[in-house]
């Protein structure tokens, strides 16, 4: 039986925050304007340096219009690119008081010369302030720096904090180490310092590792998976490694990698952890709890089970204040606001996961 | 809780390895040779996976007095079998050979393990199957293997490792699954790499805690590599069954390819079913360690619905790594008859050899089983 | 029930679309082999907007590493999540039990016995001899 849409009540007009957008360059040259002349030269002869065989595509090809929404494509450039498109068709449409922007692409997160992902970076930043947020008072942007940079990501940091135009700092889960490894703590100090959580959307960039532990998958439908078992072990990392520990103001929250595994890793970590206690001795509580206190997940992709309803067990495991609901708009997979829950939510869980979660944890009234 | 009934298949259980010393006789002079003269036989061959004095490799009260693990024949008897009224059990000896890149090398010794458990543990103890370890960087020596041993009716599984070389759908390890499907064998991953990736995306953890846990994100990545490579069809009786690999993971891993497949179906044309039943109908899980929060019995029953089926469960104490202590094996709130599902007739329905001249003890076994419930004291 | 003029047949030729507007609901019209079949405008998966999507074979095999096409123009792939559906039932076709879209009946009716609608004095302008296609709805 289908499952019945239902239809838009007076509860449904909720005004929304959605944890992620993504905006797009019409052209590679979009950057060149907020790019010093010598990097907007290094860009045009020698392009990015990333991870993988192929230049400027990815080789596991998307489904569907290279992993768009068919409906989402401007008159010029690709999905995402158009902001007059973005409000009729989404940030209007769907009642989107605030949307988080992820800019994953030419931040220099996956950028192998570490000056020009400094250049990139700043210039990307600039960039999500004069082309989105000056415009469109809904948006709000991330701080993309370059993780594999620590000292200079730290820099980029500082230099945005005064901004609230900036709710968050943007650094690539698919990292050359695991992210708890202590030579990125300097930029956990710099987000504890400034206030701001630090974003961990999944990534498509290759950090110099396979996307599994026996090597690479064969077929895209594996690699979208890779996201969720990657942001398993980013978990695992930031918790082992002690960074909550050390850090006990700082907040994380994952992106587009799935939630309902979460109950299931704390379970697991805590148990194997309680065998192990001896090898981390500076975790003085188990694994859940700093999950618990430290972590906050996006929905979408949202988990589709055969029984609705199990979905409510999950949440209601993880914690109704932990999730907070995105739409990925303008990719595939999007998820529609009145359509992600197939299940009743009750008012309070709906103003939770649509809205209050994600204004408390960005700061925003 | 205790077992509460006789009669059940351990389906993962780690002899202490023999000796490099040990494994000579059963190796030809080239490789006897090589071993001596280059004190190849000097080396215990111990996974990275599994340091042996680490808490996980073994519980206190199941080591030898060195502090080595135990698992020699007796220790088995005493530890494993005997206490849970274990009818039945897999061996499944974790051999660090897998881990050479020497191809023929590690071949050679995967055999001479394989020999050693034939002669050492399963004629001497009726009670024990095996897995037939298997080089499996080198398909057509892994194929050899098989072949080789096939007619052993005692081995009932093959025995590849989480993380290897390439993930195991891939075409190149199909003569591997052809084999195993002719000749009535599971296809066993256990738990464990040979590190020739980084365990994760992002490199190396720091912490062999964090390795552990990093298994099951492994197993997952290679449930996805037999679904998407269409292993599944084109060898339609294999059964795959995942060891030490964590269970509460899979209610996503199953409702997230149901929902991908959807939407890129035509990537992979061959997957004609939703992959959820696919799964289900192919793939077993052993039952420790056992990834459950503690002192709330509903939560596992929960996840087992989320799970949707009863059949994918197998016992096992994977003895002597150190998940649960006394003979609380089990987890608390399940029924006799799911217990029963768990403990018999799913490994039985898994294992066809397991079957062998067991038509009648089967039915005994139920009957044992549902009769003398202060058998296991 | 009630009978709607949405379009001219020759509008909507093999293997081609037309969406159109009907009672403040929106209507794909699709021609397979000259045979027309009407959908939903709305995906049942999340609500997208499934006409807008492109029409497309279907992908089959008989077993890994092989591919074919079949059932040419025959699918809808909804323009959001990929979701194919067989556009003469509505079904979805990796969930046909479960899944599919609403469909409407679709007749061909001469000029002569339309009924009065939007459409209505435009056509009748041009010839009473064209055909039409007609929506049925219920309700």
């Amino acid at each position: 039986m289908n499952v019945p849409f239902r239809h838009a009540g007076a509860s449904q007009q909720l005004m929304i925050v959605d944890c992620d957008i993504h905006p797009a360059y019409r052209t590679p040259a979009d950057l060149h304007p907020f790019l010093p002349a010598r990097w907007r030269e290094h860009m045009t002869t020698f392009g990015e340096h990333l991870r993988q065989g192929l230049s400027g595509q990815l080789a596991w090809p998307r489904m569907m219009a290279a992993g768009m929404r068919l409906d989402a494509f401007p008159e010029a450039g690709p999905p995402g690119s158009d902001l007059e498109l973005m409000r009729r068709q989404h940030l209007d449409a769907n009642g989107v008081e605030y949307g988080m922007l992820m800019q994953l692409s030419r931040g220099g997160m996956e950028e192998r010369n570490l000056d020009f992902a400094a250049a990139l970076s700043r210039a990307v930043n600039d960039w999500q302030l004069e082309k989105w947020v000056r415009p469109e008072p809904r948006l709000r942007a991330g701080i993309v720096v370059p993780q594999e940079d620590a000292a200079f990501a730290v820099s980029e940091i500082e230099r945005r904090a005064n901004d609230p135009a900036f709710v968050q700092i943007l650094i690539s889960p698919r990292a050359s180490d695991p992210l708890g490894h202590r030579r990125y703590w300097p930029i956990y100090e710099a987000a504890q310092r400034c206030r701001r959580p630090i974003a961990l959307h999944v990534q498509g960039y290759s950090g110099g590792h396979a996307s599994t532990g026996s090597g690479w998958p064969t077929y895209y439908m594996q690699e979208h998976y890779a996201t969720t078992t990657g942001m398993q072990n980013t978990v695992t990392s930031l918790v082992f490694e002690g960074v909550f520990e050390r850090f006990p103001d700082l907040k994380v929250v994952l992106i587009e990698g799935g939630f309902t595994w979460v109950p299931s890793l704390c379970w697991r970590m805590d148990k194997h952890w309680q065998r192990m206690r001896k090898e981390t001795p500076d975790l003085k509580r188990p694994p859940s709890e700093y999950v618990r206190d430290h972590c906050w997940f996006t929905t979408q992709p949202i988990e589709e089970p055969e029984v609705p309803a199990h979905l409510a067990d999950v949440i209601s495991w993880l914690g109704w204040d932990r999730v907070m609901f995105s739409t990925d708009y303008p990719h595939w997979d999007f998820d529609h606001p009145q359509q992600a829950f197939k299940f009743e939510l009750s008012e309070e869980q709906r103003c939770k996961v649509f809205r209050d979660n994600a204004k408390a944890l960005y700061g925003l009234t | 809780m205790k077992v509460p009934f006789a009669g059940a298949i351990d389906c993962d259980l780690h002899p202490l390895m023999p000796s490099a010393t040990a494994l000579l006789p059963y190796l030809d002079e080239y490789w006897r040779d090589q071993l001596v003269n280059r004190h190849i036989d000097r080396y215990s061959f111990v996974l990275t996976s599994y340091p042996p004095y680490s808490p996980l490799s073994a519980r206190p009260d199941w080591r030898q007095a060195s502090g080595l693990p135990a698992g020699d024949i007796d220790a088995i008897r005493r530890h494993a079998l005997d206490p849970f009224g274990t009818r039945l059990a897999i061996c499944n000896v974790l051999h660090g050979a897998v881990a050479l890149f020497n191809e023929d090398m590690a071949a050679a010794l995967c055999a001479a393990v394989n020999d050693w458990t034939a002669k050492e543990l399963l004629d001497r103890e009726p009670r024990l199957r095996a897995s037939i370890l298997l080089p499996a960087h080198n398909p057509a020596l892994a194929l050899r293997e098989i072949e080789r041993l096939a007619p052993d009716r005692r081995f009932v599984q093959v025995l590849l490792l989480a993380m290897g070389e390439m993930l195991l759908g891939r075409r190149t390890y199909w003569p591997i699954y052809a084999a195993a499907e002719k000749h009535g064998l599971a296809i066993g991953i256990h738990a464990g790499s040979t590190y020739h990736h980084a365990p994760t995306p992002s490199g190396w953890p720091a912490h062999r805690v964090e390795d552990y846990v990093a298994q099951s994100a492994a197993f997952e990545s290679q449930l996805l590599s037999f679904l998407t490579e269409g292993v599944f069809q084109k060898f339609p009786a294999l059964k795959l069954v995942l060891i030490e690999s964590g269970v509460t993971w899979l209610p996503t891993l199953l409702w997230r390819t149901n929902k991908t497949w959807r939407g890129v179906r035509p990537e992979v044309p061959w997957i004609d079913r939703p992959p959820a039943e696919l799964l289900r109908e192919h793939v077993r899980l052993t039952l420790q360690p056992l990834d459950v929060p503690r002192g709330d019995p509903q939560r596992f029953a929960r996840v087992l619905d989320h799970v949707g089926s009863d059949r994918m469960l197998l016992f096992s104490t994977d003895y002597p790594h150190w998940h649960f202590d006394g003979e609380d094996v089990l987890p608390d709130g399940l029924t006799d008859d799911t217990l029963r599902r768990f403990m018999i007739d799913n490994p039985l329905e898994t294992y066809p050899r397991l079957r062998d001249g067991t038509v009648a003890d089967h039915a005994v076994l139920r009957d044992n089983a549902s009769a003398s419930q202060e058998h296991v004291r | 029930m009630s009978r709607q003029v949405v379009a001219r047949a020759s509008e909507v030729v093999p293997g081609t679309s037309k969406i159109v507007t009907v009672k403040g609901r929106d209507i794909g019209i699709f021609n397979i082999d000259g045979s027309y079949f009407a959908l939903a405008n709305r995906c049942p998966h999340a609500g997208g907007p499934l006409c807008s999507g492109r029409i497309v074979p279907l992908a089959m095999s008989d077993g890994p590493g092989h591919y074919r096409l079949a059932r040419h123009q025959e699918f809808l792939r909804c323009p959001w999540h990929g979701w194919e559906f067989d556009i003469r039932t509505g079904q979805s076709w990796c969930d046909p039990h479960s899944t599919w879209a609403r469909q409407f009946a679709v007749t061909i009716e001469s000029g002569a016995e339309l009924v009065k609608g939007p459409y209505v004095a435009e056509t009748f302008a041009v010839s009473v001899e064209e055909d039409y296609l007609v929506i049925e709805l219920t309700g």
